[in-house]
């Protein structure tokens, strides 16, 4: 779950990270005030999660406290890249000398913790890697020792800092870290870490990334664990459901992520067009499954369902049970192909047979029979 | 041959009281799997299914001595200290079913296991089965047959769709070994490729692999680089995945621009990796490698 600037600044400065001045409001009146508290020139943020809103008009320059009321008029209510703006964030307008980098993420190829660390910050990190490989340096820190001295020195050495900002540097590192292993973060990132014409080191934005799997150590956090996702998404994860919007009109629902993942790569190469990923998981119930086919019977954009189980701990019976369910209580009558196979595949079929529902043995055969229905691209 | 389990494996099942532990239990049992003992803190004396349960794991080595392998169904918050204690209980390898298990840990009890020169299998993952011999999973043992054809996937049910269709196509398998959808797993393409390629009994090696990380990068230069002797054929999940979406699995994500299925493809073509467009081709891939 990605965490708003704000919510990252503010655990940034309980870990004693220097953060510049700033104040979180969702009314452009209240912007002003922030704005005249806080003095002299400020920034005005959007506070969504998309990446990219600098771009897109959602960070401004406020030289008065009148900019800043309409900066943030602009701003609220409107939506950037499709997400709607509800708080801007007011904060102090710092001069930067040189903008750096610095971030700690889990790299899973060595299955350990990284600190990433660049004298050139501000610009993206992908982007970096790619022109300027050289300007990025790669501290790999063992997951049970933890962070040590060195590895900051190292870090902060790396970022050509004068004598006096160098500690600074490596206890903004240090602290980083604190920060990455408090909240069991996926990617704990400072950028640009600016450095000011006074030697000081200010984070000017902030990103936490939280390991979903770790969310419930975090109350304060995990009652909002749908924050980033669609309605369908968040109704899908209530229910544990894996759900994943795509653009087509094929839904597909499965039990396993892989198995869902390669149905709609099929239907794909099939020559048709997958409206979403569902993934109902191993063991589902047939009140279950009934709550997954009803969201992709109300689902607007899904003209054909293809349901392809293989059934292990999943019974086929449970399955069909839940399909002919959700058809009865919803009474929407959509196009569906249905695949079982594995455990109780017989009385599945009977279910289904009894109810008009023809069930395909394989799964090239039924994924070809969907894109039939569904049309090809 | 087979690696990592066979008709030698002796189990002790943690989490053995639980809905899923002792539904696994049985069906392990059903398949001919030895399972020993159980543990579940505060549980010691019962039995399931005929399995006498243990408070730990200590216990229960002490008890049967011949145990060296533990299959984990313990809920995710108290995974890491199932995993810890059989690490420490001194168990060769270790399947962890459990999904869910924050990747911190994770991370630290790879780390830990590999300090002690124990296997770790998952999280997040179906198990291992050879056939015929022993199944340390939750997978259906009959989608499954004996032959000389080594699997190792990412994920669970799309293995055994892969596999029902080698089965029915005659091509049995020497083991499966479903390492788990997780970011950091506890062994990976590479440690699989390994023990296929010492084992003598394994003749190619199937690779199921999914969007998200560069293990099947990885795996890719390991083949080049070694001259892996043995074919590989594979498949790669999720082409139709957009970026930043996480796809059912934890590790299922292209992030960073990192872990597309297209590029995986690619590079494993480039190294000559037979890679098929749908499941259902994996067999006549195999047959086609191995003919030559």
């Amino acid at each position: 779950m990605k965490l708003y600037e704000y919510e990252a600044k503010n655990i940034f400065s309980q870990f004693g990270i220097s953060v510049p001045r700033f104040k979180v409001v969702s009314t452009p009146e209240e912007a002003r005030l922030a704005a005249e508290e806080i003095g002299g020139r400020v920034v005005v943020k959007a506070q969504v999660l998309v990446a990219g809103r600098g771009k897109a008009g959602g960070v401004k320059l406020a030289d008065t406290p009148e900019e800043a009321y309409s900066y943030a008029k602009q701003m609220l209510g409107s939506e950037i890249k499709g997400e709607r703006v509800g708080k801007v964030m007011i904060t102090k307008a710092v001069d930067i000398e040189r903008e750096l980098y610095l971030s700690i993420i889990i790299d899973r190829s060595i299955g350990a913790p990284v600190i990433l660390a660049s004298p050139e910050g501000g610009v993206d990190i992908e982007e970096l890697a790619r022109t300027r490989p050289e300007k990025i340096l790669k501290i790999v820190v063992d997951p049970l020792i933890g962070i040590r001295d060195y590895h900051a020195r190292q870090a902060a050495k790396f970022l050509e800092l004068s004598e006096q900002t160098l500690r600074k540097a490596q206890e903004a590192t240090i602290n980083l870290y604190r920060v990455f292993e408090y909240y069991s973060c996926e990617l704990a990132e400072i950028n640009p870490l600016a450095l000011t014409p006074d030697g000081g080191l200010e984070a000017v934005d902030a990103k936490i990334i939280l390991d979903d799997n770790a969310l419930y150590k975090y109350p304060e956090f995990s009652s909002d664990f749908t924050r980033d996702l669609s309605y369908y998404e968040a109704e899908a994860k209530k229910m544990n459901f894996s759900y994943v919007e795509l653009d087509g009109n094929i839904g597909i629902l499965c039990n396993g992520a892989g198995l869902t993942m390669a149905t709609m790569d099929s239907v794909y190469v099939l020559g048709g067009r997958p409206a979403n990923f569902l993934d109902i998981g191993g063991g589902a119930r047939a009140d279950l499954v009934e709550r997954a086919v009803t969201l992709l019977l109300q689902h607007p954009k899904t003209e054909v369902i293809f349901i392809n189980i293989l059934g292990g701990i999943t019974r086929c019976d449970e399955v069909a049970n839940g399909i002919v369910g959700a058809l009865k209580k919803t009474g929407v009558s959509k196009k569906i192909v249905v695949r079982l196979k594995g455990t109780n595949e017989e009385e599945g079929r009977k279910i289904l047979e009894e109810n008009k529902i023809y069930v395909i043995e394989e799964m090239d055969e039924a994924a070809g029979k969907a894109v039939e229905l569904g049309g090809r691209r | 041959m087979t690696v990592l389990v066979n008709s030698e494996t002796r189990v002790v099942v943690q989490g053995i009281t639980g809905r899923e532990g002792s539904f696994h239990t049985r069906a392990m049992l059903s398949y001919g799997t030895k399972i020993l003992a159980g543990v579940t803190p505060g549980k010691g004396g019962a039995t399931v299914e005929g399995v006498p349960v243990y408070d730990n794991v200590m216990e229960a080595v002490r008890k049967h001595p011949e145990l060296n392998t533990s299959i984990i169904f313990v809920p995710s918050r108290f995974a890491s200290d199932a995993v810890y204690e059989a690490i420490d209980a001194g168990l060769d390898l270790i399947v962890v079913i459990t999904e869910g298990i924050p990747v911190h840990e994770t991370m630290k009890f790879v780390r830990y296991a590999k300090i002690n020169g124990v296997t770790i299998i998952g999280p997040n993952c179906p198990g291992v089965i050879s056939p015929g011999e022993s199944k340390v999973g939750i997978m259906p043992g009959h989608v499954f047959s004996k032959g000389r054809v080594g699997i190792v996937s990412r994920s669970g049910t799309l293995t055994y769709e892969i596999a029902y269709a080698m089965t029915k196509a005659g091509i049995g398998q020497s083991t499966c070994i479903g390492i788990g959808g997780d970011p950091v797993p506890g062994t990976s393409f590479i440690d699989a490729l390994e023990m296929f390629r010492e084992d003598d009994g394994t003749d190619a090696v199937v690779l199921i692999g999914e969007i998200g990380g560069d293990m099947e990068e990885r795996a890719a230069r390991y083949i080049v680089e070694q001259g892996y002797e043995k074919p590989v054929v594979a498949y790669v999940a999720g082409r139709t995945a957009p970026p930043g979406k996480r796809m059912g699995h934890a590790g299922a994500i292209i992030s960073m621009g990192v872990g597309d299925a297209a590029s995986k493809i690619k590079v494993l073509r480039e190294v000559g990796v037979e890679v098929a467009e749908l499941p259902s081709q994996i067999p006549s891939l195999l047959m086609k490698v191995l003919k030559k």
